[in-house]
């Protein structure tokens, strides 16, 4: 059900103007649903999505777990007779929705979070040293040891990363980046 | 033939055999490849899902890196190659973000650069033919599902690479390099991509299915262009299902004559060798 006193009026009109799609082309034909690998395994299928954005329904477009799980495998937007990129408009919402703490999936935004934090520091992805990190967050700690023993013992996490020469560069467009943000 | 080679966080760790494979065979078509020691990682998925502008800045910066080498890049991840390549269309077609990037990266965006993925590069640049009258040891009786996943061919206003929904340029190598490429209709399936962290079990189940059609199309092996992909085939599987999975240019180091050394192969999860011994694809 629809609580008509918690709409966001300027909701969809934001989200369309972040992400260039035009959302309100929109009419439910499902195709976008009907390809998508995460659809039946989350909370929400995309036109679901789509069409909360049209009505304003912000909270609960921002708490789900459809945004965090979408893969951006682009399979909708090749398929959309409105040619709605959705997976633009899941950024969008992906950003919107990155500070809340109330959101429904827990894991996505930290691992994302992390990731970042990752390339900030060093220029490059770690990936035993990010995996680590991401593990020791989300207090998952022993789901992939064995994974992680396997791997590490064939060479393919090695535990020291170069990174790249000129690290003040990457923090530099880092906060230069940030700084636009705050604009 | 010259590119700037952008291998991608994931050739220095868990692609390691990709890194190896890709270029032991541009050392044997005598492709000749750049590489600045400087590259920084593309962003990927985590950039463009926070931050927009952060996911055009840090591909711009490894174009900067290309346009000083002068040369093309190729990109041997499916993922980089899309973050570069969205990232480069963004540049090339708005000015203001173009203007914000280029004072954010201290740069002056030139255009002349373009970007391929390294089967790309091999395939319609170098060239089929001049690839299949290198051929020394044809790949005979190997049956393979070439897998796609997502990044190498959407969106295609993108990737501006092959079809989206059904593409056959890896087919035609695989085919050309003496292997039976099979029909199937999962190509171009996504593999559950970053889930394969953060939600395993999803990744699990999209990969079984990928798995399970490649072996009722008849295929004794899945061959790959993603790390990404190939880890998640690899990592998140029933234990029961031994089906190999080969990154195309190790296919092709072996079909090219190049001297192999098994170490490489027993890097996988799913230990290749029993197959390419079977088919005396190995000595």
């Amino acid at each position: 059900m629809i609580n008509l006193t918690n709409l966001d009026h300027e909701f969809s009109s934001l989200v369309k103007e972040k992400s260039g799609q035009s959302i309100e082309l929109c009419f439910q034909c499902q195709k976008c649903a009907s390809g998508c690998p995460m659809g039946e395994l989350t909370d929400y299928y995309p036109h679901q999505i789509i069409r909360m954005v049209q009505f304003g329904m912000r909270e609960r477009v921002l708490q789900s777990k459809a945004i965090w799980l979408c893969l951006s495998c682009e399979a909708c937007s090749v398929r959309c007779p409105n040619e709605i990129k959705i997976p633009a408009v899941m950024d969008v919402l992906r950003a919107m929705a990155e500070t809340k703490t109330s959101g429904r999936e827990k894991n996505a935004p930290v691992f994302h979070k992390i990731f970042l934090n990752s390339i900030k520091s060093s220029g490059r992805v770690h990936e035993a040293v990010m995996m680590v990190k991401y593990k020791l967050k989300t207090g998952d700690l022993f789901s992939d040891i064995p994974l992680g023993l396997r791997m590490f013992r064939k060479g393919k996490l090695p535990l020291i990363s170069k990174g790249v020469k000129n690290k003040r560069e990457i923090k530099k467009i880092f906060n230069r980046v940030e700084q636009k943000y705050s604009e | 033939m010259r590119f700037f080679y952008y291998p991608g966080c994931s050739l220095e760790a868990t692609a390691r055999e990709y890194d190896h494979s890709a270029r032991s065979v541009c050392r044997n078509l005598e492709i000749e490849l750049a590489e600045s020691k400087d590259w920084c990682c593309c962003g990927a998925t985590s950039a463009h899902s926070l931050n927009h502008l952060l996911s055009i800045a840090l591909p711009a910066r490894n174009i900067a890196l290309a346009q000083e080498a002068g040369a093309d890049i190729v990109a041997p991840c499916s993922a980089c190659f899309n973050h570069l390549k969205r990232a480069d269309k963004t540049l090339r077609e708005n000015e203001k973000v173009r203007r914000e990037v280029e004072e954010i990266v201290e740069f002056k965006y030139t255009g002349a650069i373009n970007i391929y993925s390294l089967l790309e590069a091999l395939v319609n640049i170098y060239g089929l033919e001049q690839i299949a009258a290198r051929v020394k040891k044809p790949l005979n009786g190997l049956k393979v599902a070439c897998y796609y996943g997502c990044m190498l061919v959407r969106p295609p206003e993108i990737t501006n690479f092959d079809r989206p929904e059904n593409p056959v340029t890896m087919d035609q190598l695989m085919s050309r390099l003496g292997a039976e490429p099979k029909l199937w209709s999962y190509k171009t399936e996504c593999c559950g991509a970053h889930q394969g962290i953060v939600n395993e079990k999803f990744t699990t189940r999209l990969v079984n299915t990928l798995l399970e059609m490649a072996v009722e199309a008849g295929a004794q092996a899945l061959v790959t262009s993603c790390p990404l992909c190939q880890a998640n085939i690899e990592m998140r599987r029933n234990r029961t299902c031994t089906l190999p999975s080969f990154y195309f240019t190790e296919l092709m180091e072996i079909a090219l004559g190049v001297p192999v050394q098994k170490i490489w192969f027993k890097k996988h999860l799913i230990n290749p060798l029993p197959l390419l011994e079977s088919l005396s694809l190995v000595g």
